[in-house]
């Protein structure tokens, strides 16, 4: 199936060899069971399968939802209110279902660092990257039609604010913006299309994650060393990597139960936080809330959005308004991530080994919190200049760090393989222990 | 134990983030009060419901509904705790109506709502506890944080508060001390009645906050358990790999 060398699936006599050559699903299971892991990953790398358990948690939770849920202009909000006081359980599938947005947003932002980190973008990943970009994007439109669906004022108001957005584009703006509508102003037309797109769209991230898996599973995982594991032969494979099951498997499920205990105890015992207390007045087009502020995922995207104002220099050259400005750097700041692979030069992939672009790696998680702060702060005062300079960062790190430190810096030493990173580690002597057939037969403890 | 501690830590914070969530507003001053429904293992006090109950039916009722609120669920054990008869007694003394088919109005049952405020402005109660942040101390505060200044806008009369955005607010000071006769035969105070309905609107808000946190007890005592089991399990399959000897 990929291309790292793996022992062949030979089915057994019988019902399984009759069904392998109609449909080859034991070889499939089977590769997915041995598929050879690096074994010198880190605890960075398990929001992967973090990732694909919130999918199926957000799926599981909100197709039972919408057995309960309504779209109306008054019976969206009540519906939500029966789940919350009538239906069996119905708190928690609401709760773990928007606090599993939340989390699920935790995770892919854990999981993209880690990938901006390590380098996991690099040749011969990247089409892997750009459809981690595509679902991330796809997650984005579903979480925030998501949180329209319970008509409260934030959902009213966000989907006010975020439909206008396509307004800014010329010359279509304004009809593109009805169409989207669905009428002369946002209202249940628009709420029902939201509920119809909020239902499909997780099963295209599904879709998209099979391609996500299938390409990783092509190419291979990368790991802390960035060097790649060696494919030459069978043996060399299994001296830099370990079966999936059980070694990752179990280390996964691990992350994943630590990553649930915090997941349950926002869910059980502060299932508002994350949320506002405005979505909890019925939507009202005639009162705008004081402060409309998004989801917190979505703030860092918010406070590029208002960076551009009309004032700036930029804006003066510019043949456009700054409403144009702040929609086109919003979606530019996303759009940046699928050209990292050709923005980066550099020929070591992991940053472990790379002493300049490291600072300016932390310079970006530092720059992606400072703008998610600000991106809850009215725009008034110091917070618009923060704001400007945060975003002025965000483009300059992409665009700029990340080409020319490539070719400037000289980087570190880097392991011959994977095998010897790990002994060095693990200060097992090299040729200790089992022999190459020995360690060929590895199999978990009795 | 290490693991343990941090999950212990990180409850601990999320319990003390309920109550400061997203504790905005401004300048606003919140009353220092606490509740017994605060924390993991909080519980409503039943008492305080009932007597809030009476308070919102005494004096909230005259201008906010509380749409979302069955009268059955009155006798909620992790509510306020009435009987069948008593939520019954308490529908007939209130004189509750609803419209049958033929638009006739007949007594309200068991399973029908509290009604929905009928005057402009004043928000609905079922959910106000939760759509303030920190709700039920916010509710408290501007009982009790009138400072009896008064001015008029446009032909609208304003109450000085010190705990509402802005300083002023449109409602006059809806309780003084002596609103009703709690039929517990508390002493009513100003402090005691502003408390019993904001604990009252909490329970109103959220219905399902014991049973919440009481399974969160629970799910929290298995992830626990379950992360030390696979901690070792996971130990024991690398050991092959990291020690081979």
């Amino acid at each position: 199936m990929g291309n790292i060398p793996q022992e062949h699936y030979e089915p057994k006599p019988g019902a399984a060899s009759w069904v392998e050559e109609r449909l080859p699903i034991g070889g499939l299971i089977s590769h997915l069971q041995n598929f050879p892991t690096p074994k010198n990953l880190n605890y960075a790398y398990v929001f992967g399968g973090i990732l694909v358990l919130f999918l199926v948690i957000q799926i599981v939770t909100g197709i039972v939802l919408s057995m309960h849920y309504q779209v109306g202009d008054e019976a969206s909000f009540r519906s939500v209110e029966h789940i919350m006081r009538d239906v069996n359980g119905g708190w928690l599938l609401r709760y773990a279902h928007a606090n599993g947005a939340s989390f699920f947003f935790i995770a892919v932002y854990a999981h993209i660092f880690r990938g901006l980190y390590y380098g996991s973008y690099k040749a011969p990943r990247e089409l892997l990257w750009i459809i981690g970009v595509l679902i991330y994007v796809v997650m984005m439109a579903t979480a925030f039609m998501g949180y329209v669906l319970p008509w409260g004022q934030m959902s009213f108001w966000g989907a006010k604010v975020i439909t206008s957005l396509f307004g800014a584009i010329p010359l279509v703006g304004d009809s593109l913006t009805t169409w989207l509508w669905g009428g002369p102003a946002v209202g249940e037309a628009t709420l029902n299309r939201m509920f119809s797109l909020h239902y499909l769209l997780p099963f295209v991230i599904a879709g998209l994650t099979v391609l996500h898996i299938w390409a990783l599973h092509h190419v291979g995982n990368t790991n802390p060393t960035g060097v790649e594991i060696r494919k030459d032969s069978i043996e060399n494979v299994k001296k830099d990597t370990v079966p999936f099951t059980p070694y990752i498997a179990i280390k996964d499920l691990y992350a994943i139960v630590i990553f649930l205990i915090l997941f349950v105890a926002f869910t059980f015992f502060a299932p508002n936080y994350l949320g506002h207390p405005d979505n909890y007045v019925e939507a009202n087009p005639l009162v705008t809330p004081a402060h409309i502020v998004p989801e917190w995922y979505f703030l860092p995207f918010y406070a590029i959005l208002r960076a551009i104002t009309d004032d700036l220099w930029i804006m003066m050259i510019m043949p456009f308004d700054a409403k144009l400005g702040g929609v086109l750097a919003m979606f530019g700041a996303i759009a940046v991530l699928a050209f990292i692979p050709w923005l980066d030069t550099s020929r070591v992939r992991s940053t472990t080994y790379r002493p300049i672009y490291r600072w300016w790696f932390i310079l970006l998680v530092i720059d992606f919190f400072v703008l998610m702060w600000v991106g809850a702060k009215p725009a008034e005062g110091i917070y618009p200049i923060i704001a400007l300079i945060g975003t002025a960062y965000w483009f300059i790190h992409f665009l700029v760090v990340l080409p020319v430190v490539g070719l400037i810096e000289k980087p570190l030493a880097r392991p011959e393989t994977v095998e010897a990173a790990f002994n060095a580690k693990h200060g097992i002597e090299p040729g200790s222990g089992k022999t190459d057939a020995e360690a060929a037969a590895l199999q978990p403890a009795e | 134990m290490k693991m343990i501690k941090a999950a212990l830590a990180s409850l601990a914070l999320a319990c003390a983030m309920t109550t400061g969530a997203f504790a905005a507003g401004g300048d606003v001053e919140h009353a220092d009060v606490e509740f017994s429904f605060e924390g993991p293992f909080g519980v409503y006090d039943r008492a305080a419901l009932q007597r809030g109950l009476q308070i919102y039916q005494g004096v909230c009722a005259g201008c906010h509904g509380m749409k979302f609120v069955a009268f059955r669920t009155l006798a909620d054990k992790n509510g306020p705790g009435l009987s069948e008869d008593q939520v019954k007694a308490f529908i007939a003394e209130a004189g509750y109506e609803v419209e049958d088919e033929s638009g006739e109005l007949i007594p309200a049952k068991t399973y029908d709502y509290f009604p929905a405020n009928k005057g402009a402005g004043a928000p609905d109660m079922s959910l106000l506890a939760k759509a303030r942040a920190d709700g039920a101390v916010h509710i408290y505060s501007i009982l009790t944080g009138y400072t009896g200044e008064e001015k008029e806008v446009a032909g609208t009369t304003l109450y000085e508060n010190k705990a509402y955005p802005g300083g002023w607010i449109n409602m006059a000071p809806p309780l003084w001390g002596d609103d009703v006769e709690y039929s517990d035969g508390t002493e009513p105070t100003l402090e005691r009645e502003a408390r019993d309905i904001s604990q009252f609107l909490m329970w109103a808000a959220e219905p399902t906050m014991i049973e919440r946190k009481q399974a969160g007890i629970r799910n929290i005592v298995f992830l626990l358990i379950f992360a030390v089991m696979l901690f070792f399990v996971n130990r024991r399959i690398w050991a092959n790999v990291k020690h081979p000897e």
